[in-house]
């Protein structure tokens, strides 16, 4: 018979002692999921605005950015000379390279509202980071004044515009010519505007450099570090696309707060799931002391009332991770339709930091369990 | 010589049993007398190989059942040792039936024939009706016959019954303690039991009286006289 199946009967005294104890159970189960909530919520959010901060990067899609090194931020860019271009094209292991266009600009829109947007200026010849079209033709981007309209979260700012809708953009017209859509929204609650290189250059006004990055295709990865090496001999950095979305993690992470206060939150939320769970667990020992004492006076060996701990404890951090998940997922579900804006990603990283944290709670519950368990005295039964 | 017990060092040092030595026989009802503090209940603990012995040991036919190991011993307790703790120590989140079928479930019987016996051995304590109400939900007496039926479920040969009477008014006490003698005393079991109430000692076969740690008189009752 196996060691699982022998302790089969004390695992159901244990699961029957601890689920029709409902009172404690319930607060056991709530002192759990309540930090199993809380830790995914928050970092479901941090997940969420790091995924954003990387949106252009993500949506274009490029194998290989390169960019000035001083660069934080897709966002904050440092224009590039054209040599660079030359350069770059010039490399053996390169199969293509593009220049890209991402800038601020202010729309003076049909009601003579002004609104802040995002412009993408793809490369004339390739259209290389092109989005997916949802209305019109990508063709048409080369018509006059033409813009593409990406139908994000943002996307009602611009007054929920058509093919035709027209604005103005530093005094050029521009006018709405497709709506598409890309794979993640921006950080910074901003529309976007899709259109080729040269316009964004012509209405946009710019430095003496203006590419903000050039787009790389390798040949083969290999061709990577020959890339990179040479682009660095330039004085510029050439990042792939996970290193730069790593890039920019880190600035968010590190240099701006959120990432301190959110690692903060789910600390908290920890702690205050420990306490709760950690004290009502240790309460609900305290109750049943007697009666671990009288089972071991009875025969029951300690590696059985360990396992029974063991496994209240285990049972009751497993039921009230999967209830955590569930109404975060629930939550940010509602908020997401609800709320367009609202930035949370429920990433496999986040579920497993807090499945981690959550056994660190039944374990320390467990262990203060098991050490007052083992050192009750069946004597101390006799003795009342 | 006999078993001695001391408790704590120093000067709180404290001889509670003094070279306590006697045999019991299977068959036979003994019970251990005395006041508070007398020592009864620790040289209980230790024959009955929860506590162990500071010096002397323990036999129980030809086993020293101190010089097993804890695992052993523990396995030597479920096997052959029924307990009624004064206080019953019935799991009330359990069904009475549950309670009973603890020692069997210790022994790794699966759980639905454990509580199956159980309720046979509720039938044989006259609670085979009560078998699925939950231990709050039943009477002194009968939490008391519940943990009798307990102590009996794996068919011990040897049943310590510590202060069995002390919840129960006299008339409940007397018939429990009847039937024990009754229906649970056989030629293969031997049943001890500490008690100071002298209403029940009619049931007895030998009353060994402690006081002050030592064993001060060994009395035949009259049922044994008879």
């Amino acid at each position: 018979m196996s060691a699982i199946l022998k302790l089969a009967g004390v695992l159901q005294i244990a699961y029957k002692l601890l689920i029709n104890d409902r009172a404690k159970f319930a607060a056991l189960l709530v002192g759990i999921t309540f930090a199993v909530f809380l830790m995914i919520e928050m970092t479901s959010l941090f997940a969420g605005i790091l995924s954003r901060s990387s949106s252009t990067v993500i949506n274009i899609g490029a194998s290989v950015w390169i960019m000035d090194p001083a660069v934080q931020t897709v966002a904050n860019t440092i224009p590039l000379p054209d040599y660079v271009l030359d350069e770059v094209r010039s490399v053996p292991g390169v199969k293509y390279a593009v220049p890209l266009y991402s800038g601020a600009a202010l729309l003076k829109l049909r009601d003579g509202t002004y609104q802040a947007a995002n412009v993408i200026g793809l490369d004339d010849t390739s259209l290389f980071g092109r989005p997916q079209m949802l209305a019109g033709n990508i063709e048409d981007i080369f018509a006059e004044n033409a813009f593409i309209a990406i139908k994000d979260a943002e996307f009602y700012k611009l007054q929920n515009p058509h093919i035709g809708t027209e604005f103005e953009l530093n005094d050029h017209r521009g006018v709405i010519v497709g709506i598409a859509r890309v794979a993640s929204s921006a950080l910074f609650g901003v529309p976007t505007l899709y259109t080729t290189y040269n316009r964004a250059l012509q209405y946009i006004p710019n430095t003496r450099f203006t590419i903000s990055y050039l787009l790389v295709e390798p040949k083969t990865a290999a061709d990577i570090a020959t890339i990179k090496a040479r682009v660095a001999a330039h004085g510029y950095l050439a990042l792939t696309r996970d290193e730069f979305v790593h890039k920019i993690s880190d600035f968010y992470m590190y240099q701006t707060g959120i990432g301190t206060n959110m690692m903060l939150m789910t600390i908290i939320s920890f702690i205050v799931g420990l306490s709760i769970s950690g004290q009502t667990f240790y309460t609900f020992i305290l109750e049943n002391i007697d009666k671990f004492g009288a089972l071991k006076a009875i025969g029951a060996k300690g590696r059985e009332l360990v396992a029974m701990i063991l496994f209240q404890a285990t049972f009751v951090a497993l039921t009230g991770y999967g209830i955590g998940v569930g109404l975060c997922a629930a939550l940010i579900w509602i908020a997401r339709s609800h709320l367009p804006d609202y930035a949370a990603i429920i990433t496999f990283s986040n579920l497993a930091m807090a499945f981690v944290m959550v056994v660190v709670i039944a374990a320390i519950s467990s262990y203060v369990g098991v050490r007052k368990v083992l050192r009750i005295e069946p004597f101390d039964i006799f003795r009342g | 010589m006999g078993i001695n017990k001391w408790f704590g060092e120093g000067q709180a040092r404290t001889h509670a049993v003094k070279d306590v030595s006697f045999e019991a026989a299977f068959g036979e009802m003994l019970y251990v007398v005395g006041p508070s503090g007398s020592g009864k209940t620790t040289m209980l603990s230790m024959i009955s190989g929860i506590l162990r012995p500071s010096s002397g040991t323990v036999r129980i036919e030809d086993t020293d059942i101190w010089s097993l190991s804890s695992d052993a011993l523990a396995e030597f307790r479920l096997k052959r040792i029924g307990f009624v703790f004064q206080d019953y120590h019935l799991f009330p989140r359990l069904t009475t039936a549950e309670n009973v079928a603890i020692p069997l479930i210790l022994q790794h019987r699966e759980w639905h024939a454990a509580v199956e016996e159980a309720e046979r051995n509720l039938a044989i304590v006259g609670l085979k009706e009560r078998a699925q109400l939950p231990p709050v939900k039943l009477s002194g007496g009968e939490q008391q016959r519940v943990a009798i039926a307990r102590a009996i479920a794996s068919r011990p040969d040897i049943l310590i019954l510590d202060e069995p009477t002390a919840s129960l008014d006299g008339d409940t006490g007397r018939n429990i303690l009847q039937f024990v003698r009754e229906h649970l005393l056989t030629e293969q079991r031997c049943i001890v039991i500490v008690t100071h109430d002298s209403r029940i000692y009619e049931f007895a076969n030998r009353i060994l009286r402690m006081e002050d740690g030592h064993i001060t008189g060994v009395e035949r009752s009259q049922l044994d006289a008879q």
